[in-house]
């Protein structure tokens, strides 16, 4: 009887050891969300890795990272994606992350390599306009203060986008990014605490264009059959997003964690991205782009602050955005 | 003596989630120290504070005078809607704002089509217009609760003393206003000081910054708590400076007590009825104009609505009832005691007008999260939040007829010997029934429309209708998000009305 006891307790301890193991991935809100890529991700992960997969979400990018630094090492995450490469530098800086180890190549606009970070997926941002409203759209910065277009963004203090369009000018134009903000000033019709209040005034008819990606178009084609907004191709080159994920050093799934980190670069999850995410996918598929995407302006140059310059530079950039459109 | 210990207890809850969690937020990190941009941020948002406040308040004088002098068809409708703006998500409000005033709105057109120059929302001003729509119909609540606080008896003794309008405003009503707008313009004044979203929409760039968003960016761009904690601080500081200027102004009416009988108030005829109807006129218009944006926005994407808006809409209903309760009852608690003259717990039951709902939201986290997952918190303390946030318009809703109730009843209830759970069933509850419905009412849609903390840490199935609506919007989804926005505002508005009117009917 106390055999068979004991080979009870055995077996439900051997149950116990043998129940799904789950792997939990920090991301923004709108990739977890049900016509987002978290989904259809799930799904295909779930079914080659015999393992759960959880999303917990957090606001966007940057707030993900304030969240980590919140809960530092006590984080439940493995896996956070939904970084990008303005953030690369002060998530490697925190300690958290632990190398990735994979070795598929990513096909970007330019060279990316990070120890730590995986790109998933890349965009240029562009101002969005509609062709049927707006002729001949502004060729560039300079072009665009000299006109009357109105345009709306978003604060770099509080949006991803915000702080893109900040460092696309510091780097097209160096010292003088201030005087461009100045001739900026009057074409700025508001500045928006995040990427959906700008482009839904956009849409409303607020502004004539808007700061978003040049991917944007894609949405209103694939989704909506609407092929009445484009993005408008500037002179000064295109400032690059790429988004990002990293492994936690702190995981209790480093396998599960590394196994997710190569199914990335894998067609399963880079053919959900494109429709879903609105964004480039970081390796072409197998299949191609989808049609939506054929239309869309390839920019001429790709601009790009090296992530680790980012933090220094950042600062006094947004300050110098502020003290000049504060006037 | 109970009451004391009740209210002492409710006060030192509210003293600990207000500053316990920004003392949470402080002992994260490394050093705090204010920029030029945030003092620069502090005087934009005294500037239109103070501006919203003052024009909320003036102008809500003439249409709460009105509405309860006069009697007109939908009047009780018209009672109702006045409660709309301020149950309006922010982001859903700046939208029917934008569609009346904005570079493409209603106005804008029609001032095309005769050939004048068109204006521009963008700007202090349009903060204030922005603040002034969602804020005056609060103060036009507030004052009509004080208009039928009056005793018929007193206007019967005005009119057998053959008073003109004027002496009727001197004597009857100007006391009256001195008791309660105070309050009411120290309550838009806080809400509009730590406005965040309304002031960055149309104040038309970063000049027009609130210490709201530098809380924001402290907290969830750069992670550096002790800068929020300080800007949390700052924000409590000049919110307790205004709480003791409208102490000092505001004077109880001592009308002494009336017989309840709910006579009309006199109206005079002439000109003046002419002026009223305008009036009433322009106010209706002036409401109904951007909500019926709203609606008319949010009709062509129904069909696009995703199967988790029920799920999210029965969530985000639960949590508002839930919180609804926590706050009522608390409030009752407190404006009961500082109407028997307890000192201190005013500040404490204004104080959480000036909190940041991130930096409650996110103390609560750091201080619960060593024991609980944050995903099992995201509800409870969305809930605890809400509650906390809205308990101050309760209050200021209770107050001044508290004030009254006990100055009028309280010897008569002496004398019965009546106490506890008598005085509350006979007496306080029937007598408060319509500030309990209406701020019921408040704090359940308040919850209703609040993102703040939810978005800190949802989990998977745990959406709220305006993380949804959020959800929507940033995944270009606009149709659907104002459609998601149009269910929100009715389901809100509905629940609203309900609690609202079921105080007005146990009072009838």
């Amino acid at each position: 009887m106390r055999y068979l006891l004991a080979a009870g307790l055995m077996g439900a301890a051997t149950m116990a050891a043998a129940e799904t193991p789950v792997l939990t991935v920090l991301t923004y809100d709108s990739f977890t969300s049900e016509w987002g890529p978290g989904p259809i991700i799930e799904k295909a992960f779930e079914a080659e890795c015999a393992c759960d997969l959880r999303f917990v979400t957090g606001g966007d990018g940057a707030a993900l990272l304030s969240r980590l630094k919140m809960e530092g090492a006590a984080s439940e995450a493995d896996v956070v994606l939904g970084l990008d490469t303005n953030l690369t530098a002060e998530a490697t800086a925190t300690g958290l992350f632990a190398p990735h180890g994979q070795d598929w190549g990513a096909n970007l606009p330019i060279a990316f390599a990070d120890p730590n970070f995986v790109p998933y997926d890349w965009g240029w941002f562009a101002f969005v306009y509609d062709k049927t409203k707006l002729a001949s759209p502004p060729k560039g910065f300079e072009d665009l203060a000299a006109s009357d277009v109105k345009i709306v963004i978003q604060d770099p203090r509080s949006s991803t986008p915000g702080l893109g369009l900040v460092l696309w000018v510091k780097q097209a134009y160096g010292d003088r990014a201030g005087e461009i903000w100045t001739g900026l000033a009057d074409n700025i019709v508001t500045v928006t605490p995040g990427w959906s209040e700008a482009y839904g005034l956009f849409l409303n008819g607020e502004a004539d264009m808007v700061l978003s990606y040049t991917t944007s178009p894609a949405y209103h084609i694939g989704a909506e059959k609407d092929d009445s907004k484009a993005a408008a191709p500037f002179v000064e080159g295109q400032y690059l997003q790429v988004e990002v994920a990293g492994k936690l050093a702190a995981t209790d799934q480093p396998e599960l964690a590394d196994k997710f980190l190569a199914f990335i670069g894998t067609d399963a999850f880079q053919t959900a991205i494109p429709e879903t995410n609105w964004m480039y996918p970081a390796v072409t598929p197998a299949a191609g782009l989808p049609a939506s995407f054929s239309t869309l302006i390839q920019p001429e140059k790709t601009l790009l602050i090296p992530p680790a310059e980012v933090p220094e530079i950042a600062k006094a950039a947004v300050e110098e955005w502020r003290a000049a459109l504060s006037q | 003596m109970t009451l004391r210990l009740a209210a002492l207890s409710v006060a030192a809850l509210l003293a600990v989630l207000i500053l316990g969690t920004a003392l949470a937020v402080a002992l994260n990190g490394g050093a705090a120290g204010l920029t030029a941009g945030d003092w620069a941020a502090v005087r934009f948002s005294l500037t239109q504070a103070a501006l919203s406040a003052l024009f909320s308040t003036l102008l809500a004088i003439p249409v709460a005078r009105t509405i309860a002098r006069r009697h007109f068809p939908g009047r009780g409708w018209l009672i109702t809607l006045t409660g709309a703006p301020f149950l309006l998500p922010v982001i859903v409000a700046v939208l029917g704002l934008l569609a009346i005033f904005g570079r493409a709105g209603l106005v804008n057109r029609l001032l095309e089509a005769v050939g004048l120059p068109g204006m521009t929302i963008y700007g202090l001003h349009g903060v204030v217009i922005a603040h002034v729509f969602l804020n005056l119909p609060l103060v036009v609540r507030m004052l009509l609760l004080g208009w039928t606080a009056i005793p018929a008896e007193r206007f019967r003794l005005a009119q057998s003393l053959d008073m003109g309008a004027g002496a009727v405003f001197r004597h009857l009503e100007m006391p009256m206003l001195r008791a309660v707008l105070p309050g009411a313009a120290l309550t838009v004044f806080v809400i509009c000081l730590s406005s965040f979203a309304v002031t960055l929409m149309l104040g038309g760039g970063p000049r027009a910054t609130s210490v709201e968003l530098a809380i924001y960016q402290a907290l969830r761009f750069d992670y550096d708590p002790p800068r929020a904690a300080a800007l949390s601080a700052l924000q409590f500081i000049l919110c307790s400076g205004a709480v003791l200027l409208a102490g000092l102004i505001a004077r109880p009416a001592g009308f002494g007590g009336g017989l309840d009988r709910g006579e009309a108030i006199p109206a005079p005829g002439g000109w003046r009825r002419l002026v009223d109807a305008a009036v009433i006129a322009l106010a209706a218009v002036l409401l109904s104009l951007p909500i019926g944006a709203v609606v008319a926005g949010g009709l062509s994407g129904l069909h696009e609505l995703p199967a988790s808006l029920a799920p999210a809409l029965l969530r985000s209903t639960a949590v508002a009832l839930a919180s609804s309760a926590l706050s009522v009852s608390a409030a009752l608690v407190l404006a009961l005691a500082v109407a028997r003259g307890q000192r201190g717990i005013e500040l404490a039951a204004t104080l959480p007008l000036a909190a940041s709902a991130l930096v409650m939201g996110t103390g609560l986290f750091l201080i619960l999260r060593p024991w609980v997952s944050p995903e099992g918190l995201a509800l409870p303390v969305t809930m605890m939040v809400n509650a906390t946030l809205s308990l101050p318009f309760v209050f200021r809703l209770l107050l001044p007829e508290a004030r009254t109730l006990l100055a009028d009843w309280s010897r008569l209830m002496a004398s019965l010997d009546m106490e506890g759970r008598a005085a509350l069933r006979w007496v306080i509850l029937p007598r408060l029934a319509r500030p309990l419905g209406f701020g019921a009412g408040l704090a359940a849609a308040l919850s209703m429309g609040d993102l703040g903390v939810i978005a800190l840490f949802a989990g998977e199935r745990q959406e709220t209708l305006p993380l949804l609506v959020q959800r929507l919007a940033g995944a270009y989804r606009m149709e659907a998000a104002a459609s998601a926005a149009l269910v929100l505002v009715t389901a809100t508005f509905t629940i609203f009305a309900l609690l609202e009117r079921g105080g007005r009917l146990v009072r009838a």
